[in-house]
Formats: structure tokens, C-alpha cells, sequence
């Protein structure tokens, strides 16, 4: 049977024949949102570059290069290794697609390194993250998930952690660079990022639920414990990871906050319960900001008890939506 | 009001793709709740009373979509628009300057408060927030006799 599946000769893909509607949602979202490193004004973060202490310049690079192996894995091997396990046609569409961002997602931190540092940094930082025990022991630990012939449901648990966890002890720096108003264009670039990630992560956590639906209860519960028992191995290295990057500048325990945050958003994308209590989760408001700037921030029930005025609805036509 | 009793929260509608988050969200807050079908050929809610409308954001990078066409067919009814008292929107925070954008539109569109953002399912803070936010909302509907 194997020989073929090996022949399998894909038939053309019919976007007008959708079994799953969510796959052209997805696929207009992350073309709609396309773009590359040039847009960005990067140049403009050089006065705000030569700021930074030679720690902080330091910590920075480091930083991005372990967010580019990520992303160089996401892209070469882990959105590929999803592609065999697709269940429409359109799904493998935009894998194709989530597999090329994360090729441009990777070709952004040269262009920042190219934009802000010396060679001989950005050299000693890609030597550094080769041998860095915790980064190199998450790649790992992800990699042996995504090996042909492992569970296709197993290998979107890994996928969904490295998209919308594995990643965040990272975003986390330019978040606080430009929540102090330093790297603001790197923020713009890094955000651009977060926002594709967020969409991956999503979509795959979504096919994730619908396969997962299909399975008898007991195979359910073992796939959750399967995701759990991950998320925990995952956890325990990038507290390591953390701590050796962000000790020396005093930040590992907010990082950690931000961590159990994005863990808990991981395990909602695959349809689980949040892991972290609120207590441990409650992110620094500034970085909050700094994630979704220019989205208004008050509401009524957060508010001082502004009295409630209800306003008379104007009329309302479709065509009024689209804003 | 109903005779005699006390305040009553407002009904709620809500839309939840497949995704469910909102779904999970809404059963977190364990009120009765309509929901809005996903397909155009199911029959909307009936409503018979004031209600706050639970709805995610789907907006693109530029903002645009954000939201979902059953959202936008439920409220053009004017006698089901009539009743909406507020807005709960979630989306996430790493989209951005979008971040729950639903809500900003439905709330300008409808004159209503944008009564509170979630991100995806909710935080067990969330549902608490929003529990109590609407029996307070529930207390001050009475007191101006909607």
C-alpha cells in the first residue's frame, strides 16, 4: 500500500469546492497580510541601537538568532512535515504558505543584524545559539515530534507550541525595547512576526481540534496528556533559557510571566483549559501596550463605573462593515 | 422588568466559529446564551429581550472583515438591533492595533459600550470581570427602565 501512496499523483486544487471553510478564511488572512523586511525603515533604529549597553546589544542578538533557528525550523521542517498529514487539499495550500513566511520570518533578523551590527556580533551569536544546551534542547525536543512516521495530531501539538509559546521568550525583548521607546522599527518588523505566528498558530491548533474530535474519548485524553506532558518539558527549558538570558538585566522573572501567558494562549489554540493561574500569568501592562499599541484601552466593565448611557442605533447596511 | 424580582443580567447573544473560543467562553460565564448560526441558511436567534453581544474579530492586517458576515446580517435587522445594550469583543493581542476590533465597530455602529475584550477563550479573571460587569449592567438597565 505504501508504494502507492508513494505514486499518489495530487489532483488539481478547486478553491470553489471547499470541504473546510476555515482553510480560505485562513489563506486570504496571511496573504492579505504578506510583506517583507524592506518595509520596514530599520535604518531608523541606528541612534537608538547605539544606546544600548554592549550587554544589552548583546543579549539582543543572541536573542534573534534563537528566534531565527526557530523560525529556520518552523520553515524547513516543521510546516513541511504538516503538509503529508493535511486532510483537504486547501489545507496543504496554506501550509505552503505558513512554511514561506517562515522562511521571510528568518530572513528578517539578518536584515535587522545587517542593519544594526558588525559581522564579527551577528557571528559570534549564530556560533553562540549552536551551542547554547537550552536552545539547542528545544529544537530538539521539537524536531523528534515532527520525525515522519510520528503521530500527525502529536506533530500540530508541537507545531501549535513552537508558533504561539516556544517563540515568546523572544518577542518578549523588543517588546521591552519599545515599550521604553528604543527599536521602535524592529518592534514594527517583530510585530508583523507575532501577527503571522499568531495566525499559524491558530489554524494549526484549529486542524488540531478537528482531528482530535474524530477520535474515540481514550485516545482524546491521551493526546491531552501527550500535550501537557510536552508543554511541561518545553516549560522547564525555556525557564533555563530565560534565565540565562535575561538574568543579567533583571528581567527572567517577568519573562516568565509573559511565558505562562503565551502557554496558556497555546494550550486555548488547541481548544485546552489554561494551564498558568492568573496570578503567575498577569503580564506587565507596559508590554500589554507595546503588543497592541493604538488599540484603545478602556472599557466599561475595567472602568471607574461610568454611568451607563445607552446611545440610539444608527441604521445599518453590509457594506457599512468593512472599516 | 420581570414582576417583583430582582435584576436579571441581560440575555446574551454570541458568534463562535469553529474555532469554538468563544463558545468555551461563554460557557465559562454559565448564563443562558443564544448563539448565532455559523451558516447563512440556519435561522437567527429570537429575541424578546435587552441583550450584550459576544463577538470575535477576524480583521486582516488592514483592519478589514473584522466582523464575521453572520454578525453583520444578525445586527441588520433593526428589531434585533434595537435590543443590543453593549458589546463584548475578543480577538488577540498579537494582532495588534486590531486587537478585538469587532468590538470598536459594533459599538460605534450600534451606539453601544464596548463593554469589555477577551483574548481567545478568556482568562478565568476574564469571566469573572464579566459576570459581574453584567449584573451591575443588569442592575443599571432596570433602574432606567429598558
Amino acid at each position: 500500500m505504501k508504494d502507492m501512496q508513494d505514486i499518489r499523483i495530487p489532483r488539481a486544487i478547486n478553491w470553489n469546492r471547499l470541504q473546510d471553510d476555515k482553510d480560505l478564511e485562513v489563506w486570504n488572512r496571511l496573504t492579505v497580510n504578506f510583506w517583507l523586511p524592506e518595509k520596514v525603515p530599520l535604518s531608523n533604529d541606528i541612534p537608538s541601537w547605539a544606546t544600548l549597553s554592549a550587554e544589552e546589544q548583546q543579549l539582543t542578538i543572541r536573542v534573534f538568532t534563537g528566534l531565527t533557528l526557530l523560525d529556520t525550523i518552523q520553515n524547513t521542517v516543521g510546516a513541511p512535515s504538516l503538509m503529508p498529514d493535511a486532510v483537504t487539499p486547501h489545507e496543504e495550500a496554506v501550509l505552503t504558505n505558513i512554511a514561506f513566511m517562515e522562511a521571510v520570518h528568518a530572513r528578517s533578523y539578518s536584515s535587522i543584524f545587517s542593519t544594526l551590527c558588525s559581522t564579527k556580533e551577528v557571528d559570534e551569536a549564530f556560533r553562540w545559539s549552536e551551542e547554547n544546551p537550552h536552545l539547542q534542547a528545544k529544537a530538539k525536543a521539537i524536531l523528534e515530534t515532527y520525525a515522519p512516521g510520528n503521530d500527525p495530531l502529536k506533530r500540530k501539538i508541537a507545531s501549535v507550541f513552537l508558533e504561539s509559546f516556544l517563540f515568546y521568550s523572544g518577542f518578549y525583548l523588543p517588546m521591552y525595547w519599545s515599550s521604553r521607546a528604543k527599536l521602535t522599527n524592529t518592534a514594527d518588523l517583530i510585530r508583523l512576526i507575532i501577527r503571522d505566528e499568531a495566525v499559524h498558530g491558530y489554524y494549526i491548533g484549529y486542524k488540531f481540534q478537528r482531528g482530535k474530535e474524530r477520535l474515540p474519548e481514550g485516545e482524546q485524553q491521551a493526546l491531552k496528556d501527550y500535550a501537557f506532558s510536552l508543554l511541561f518539558e518545553l516549560y522547564g527549558i525555556e525557564c533555563q533559557y530565560t534565565e540565562e538570558l535575561y538574568d543579567g538585566i533583571g528581567l527572567s522573572e517577568e519573562v516568565k510571566t509573559f511565558l505562562h501567558y503565551n502557554a496558556n494562549k497555546a494550550l486555548q489554540n488547541l481548544g485546552f483549559e489554561a494551564l498558568f493561574p492568573p496570578e503567575v500569568s498577569e503580564v506587565n501592562p507596559a508590554i500589554l501596550a507595546a503588543l497592541s499599541p493604538d488599540s484603545e484601552n478602556h472599557d466599561f466593565f475595567s472602568g471607574s463605573g461610568s454611568s451607563y448611557v445607552i446611545g440610539k442605533a444608527v441604521a445599518t447596511e453590509d457594506e457599512d462593515w468593512d472599516f | 422588568m420581570p414582576e417583583g424580582s430582582q435584576p436579571r443580567v441581560p440575555d446574551i447573544v454570541f458568534y463562535s466559529s469553529r474555532s469554538e473560543n468563544t463558545l468555551r467562553f461563554v460557557g465559562g460565564l454559565g448564563l443562558p446564551a443564544a448563539r448565532i448560526p455559523i451558516s447563512p441558511k440556519d435561522a437567527m436567534p429570537a429575541i424578546a429581550r435587552p441583550y450584550v453581544l459576544i463577538c470575535p474579530t477576524y480583521a486582516d492586517g488592514m483592519g478589514q472583515g473584522a466582523v464575521p458576515k453572520q454578525v453583520i446580517r444578525f445586527l441588520n435587522a433593526p428589531t434585533r438591533r434595537a435590543r443590543i445594550v453593549g458589546v463584548i469583543a475578543s480577538g488577540n493581542r498579537n494582532f495588534g492595533a486590531t486587537y478585538a476590533l469587532a468590538g470598536r465597530i459594533i459599538a460605534t455602529k450600534c451606539n453601544v459600550p464596548l463593554l469589555y475584550r477577551f483574548e481567545l477563550a478568556g482568562t478565568p479573571t476574564d469571566i469573572a470581570r464579566t459576570r459581574a460587569g453584567l449584573e451591575t449592567l443588569g442592575r443599571e438597565l432596570c433602574s432606567t427602565e429598558i
